[in-house]
């Protein structure tokens, strides 16, 4: 039932019901493979904390891109995160207030919350000449990042700038971009690479976080194993044209037309680990990522790929596996160079023996016989 | 040299006559019986589907790399067994291909992998017992320290599995051993343990070959429990029973093997050859216990070549 008493609408928080909250905490859940019950321990966690969990995000060489997908969630739908659910004490973006304002609210926030609001970081920090290339409020991103992530309780690097380096540490590098976690080494990351990644991938390690008081299970880069434990190649939708041979080779050919394997074309997605074939993007229906709408993934979350290898540069392939193809009870073998030797050489036994033949060996044989 | 043909026929008479009075029944190898207790797999071919997750849990578990035959090379499709592929699914196909475990007009499965015979040929032409047969589980094993590289083996199996490293500088044989470094930790091969549909099932032999018999009884039609992974283990999933070839091979086939088959398309269509009871091993053991017996025959018949050639040797 809609509520269209707008007045009362103001007590009721963002104007969301429980039963839609209810919804999207075991939407969440599913989301990150978690039992659907866990749905309901999400909530209560979420609405029983004392104090929302203080969060501050800080931007270093970033485009922006995602907060931008933050704002286009729709499950929980951003107001809701940063009403409700999380005290987002600093945003550059987003921030009311700015310029010495801003910065005054996250040195009290820093200051109330020591050692227990999470930091996010989205850009690179460029280290190259003392970190000139990235200044905010006259200190330099290294300077800020440095000084937070003391006091934090934990830190979620989100975008692949942030994770690796992204954009910022390609071509050469030249402003040093670094990831954070080779800047800071005594806290606990989480690296949450895409450029950018899918803003759900975000909402789930930090509801998960907020509800469990841990990290999800991170693989080897420090990832959420739930979104970045498979390879794009392992749940993308176009597999079986791979498997069975038919690729695209050429941008608006049949084969492209018909919605054949990218492969061909550079897809990075068979060494590429991220769930974009399986949660795609903007809620907008089916086929909402690049491969579905016939571009081959470049690989954005992957350091070393992403921006690093040439689009259209095949990718080395991970696992290998059978195709859709059988060899049949008996192949056809020996054709070809074993038999044309085979001739050779039966050919040159023959040539040795008529050349034994005419230049005396035998003849040689006959004497000895005779002299016997 | 002169040999006079009197002299020869001497020769060749008591040669004979020595074989002869050493040869008998004493000297026949027996022929090896099955080890109580010995492991093996009992493939399906009316169950399997040809997904060949079998092939890829093989490469996975024995950390072979891919077998390519294409040019793009892209993909792990081995055309047969060969140094880096130790299990593969071949595909039987007759004219349109359209029923499945039919043999006119259909198609069917088949799993290649060494057979871990009763009487092994392979480990019985080893000269050096590079290839022997555990005592415990019946799996035959390959020794790579042992090996001399003179692919007896290659030869002497009639299943064409042992494969040899024909590509490398230090050559070894390649072949299935039923995973013994998993069953080392109490797993069960990967095959086995991967196959979705219980096709390919683990298990001690007695019991995969009473469950293979139980099969040639149902009813063709019928909705039966066939079990999944092991044979004796508790899953099972329910199928519609499909008509047989009565017949287990590998229950006489060699002197039996450790891998059982059944199928719903004969099976030398399927590429199993038809060998008859008697293990080739134990013939060929008994020719050679009996022309070697007490290294006499071999004495009297170079004794007697010596005798002849120094006969027709004349002094010069």
């Amino acid at each position: 039932m809609k509520n269209t008493d707008f007045k009362a609408l103001s007590n009721h928080m963002g104007g969301v019901s429980r039963r839609d909250f209810m919804k999207y905490c075991s939407v969440m859940a599913v989301g990150m493979g978690l039992p659907i019950g866990m749905g309901a321990q999400i909530a209560e966690a979420v609405t029983k904390a004392a104090k929302r969990p203080p969060v501050i995000w800080f931007s270093a060489q970033e485009c922006t891109g995602c907060s931008e997908a933050l704002l286009r969630s729709t499950h929980p739908s951003f107001e809701h995160l940063i009403l409700d659910l999380i005290s987002l004490d600093y945003h550059e973006t987003l921030s009311t207030p700015s310029g010495h304002q801003a910065e005054a609210a996250r040195a009290a926030s820093i200051k109330e919350n020591k050692g227990k609001f999470i930091l996010v970081v989205d850009g690179s920090i460029p280290i190259k000449d003392n970190g000139i290339y990235c200044m905010i409020g006259g200190k330099t991103a290294l300077d800020i990042l440095k000084e937070t992530s003391k006091d934090a309780a934990a830190i979620i690097a989100i975008g692949s700038c942030a994770a690796w380096g992204g954009v910022p540490s390609a071509g050469g590098n030249p402003t040093g971009a670094t990831p954070v976690h080779q800047i800071i080494k005594d806290k606990p990351i989480i690296n949450i690479p895409g450029c950018p990644p899918s803003p759900y991938n975000f909402l789930s390690t930090v509801l998960y976080y907020v509800t469990f008081g841990k990290f999800p299970e991170l693989d080897k880069l420090g990832r959420p194993k739930f979104a970045y434990g498979r390879l794009i190649h392992e749940n993308c939708e176009r597999r079986p044209h791979f498997d069975a041979g038919r690729f695209a080779t050429e941008f608006g050919d049949e084969n492209h037309r018909k919605g054949y394997c990218l492969y061909k074309l550079g897809c990075k997605g068979p060494e590429t680990y991220a769930n974009c074939p399986t949660i795609q993007f903007g809620d907008v229906g089916g086929g909402t990522w690049p491969v579905g709408i016939g571009h081959p993934c470049f690989g954005c979350t992957e350091g070393g790929i992403g921006f690093n290898k040439p689009l259209f540069t095949k990718a080395n392939l991970h696992l290998v596996t059978p195709p859709d193809t059988y060899p049949h009870i008996v192949e056809q073998q020996g054709k070809g160079v074993g038999a044309s030797l085979g001739g050779v050489a039966v050919a040159a036994a023959a040539a040795g023996a008529a050349y034994a033949a005419v230049n005396g060996v035998v003849k040689k044989l006959d004497k000895e016989e005779k002299g016997k | 040299m002169e040999i006079k043909r009197r002299d020869f026929l001497k020769v060749a008479a008591a040669g004979g006559l020595m074989v002869a009075a050493n040869a008998g029944p004493a000297l026949a190898r027996d022929a090896k019986a099955r080890i109580t207790g010995a492991v093996g797999l009992l493939y399906d071919s009316t169950v399997c589907v040809g997904c060949k997750a079998c092939v890829s849990a093989c490469k996975q578990y024995n950390e072979t790399p891919p077998s390519f035959s294409s040019s793009d090379e892209l993909w792990d499709n081995p055309l047969d067994n060969d140094s880096k592929t130790y299990n593969s699914i071949k595909l039987y196909k007759d004219g349109t291909a359209e029923v499945k475990d039919r043999e006119k007009d259909g198609h069917a499965y088949i799993k290649r992998q060494c057979m871990h015979c009763v009487d092994p040929a392979c480990a019985s032409a080893c000269p050096v017992s590079a290839l022997k047969k555990d005592e415990k589980t019946g799996i035959v094993t390959y020794n790579k320290d042992a090996c001399i590289g003179c692919r007896y083996c290659q030869l002497a199996c009639p299943f064409n599995i042992p494969k040899f490293e024909w590509e490398k500088a230090f050559p070894e044989i390649r072949k299935c051993e039923l995973c013994s470094h998993r069953l080392k930790k109490g797993e069960i091969p990967a095959c086995a343990e991967f196959c979705p549909t219980g096709a390919c099932v683990f298990g001690p032999v007695e019991e995969l070959l009473a469950e293979a018999k139980k099969r040639l009884t149902y009813k063709p039609g019928d909705s039966e429990m066939y079990p999944v992974e092991r044979v004796n283990g508790r899953q099972m999933t329910e199928r519609m029973v499909v008509p047989y070839i009565p017949r287990v091979y590998g229950e006489k086939e060699g002197g039996g093997t450790q891998v059982l088959y059944l199928a719903g398309v004969p099976f030398d269509k399927l590429g199993l050859p038809d060998l008859e009871e008697k293990p080739s091993a134990q013939q060929s053991e008994t020719i050679q216990h009996t022309l070697y017996k007490g290294m006499i025959a071999p004495i009297v018949f170079l004794g007697g070549l010596v005798y002849i050639v120094h006969k027709n040797t004349k002094d010069e």
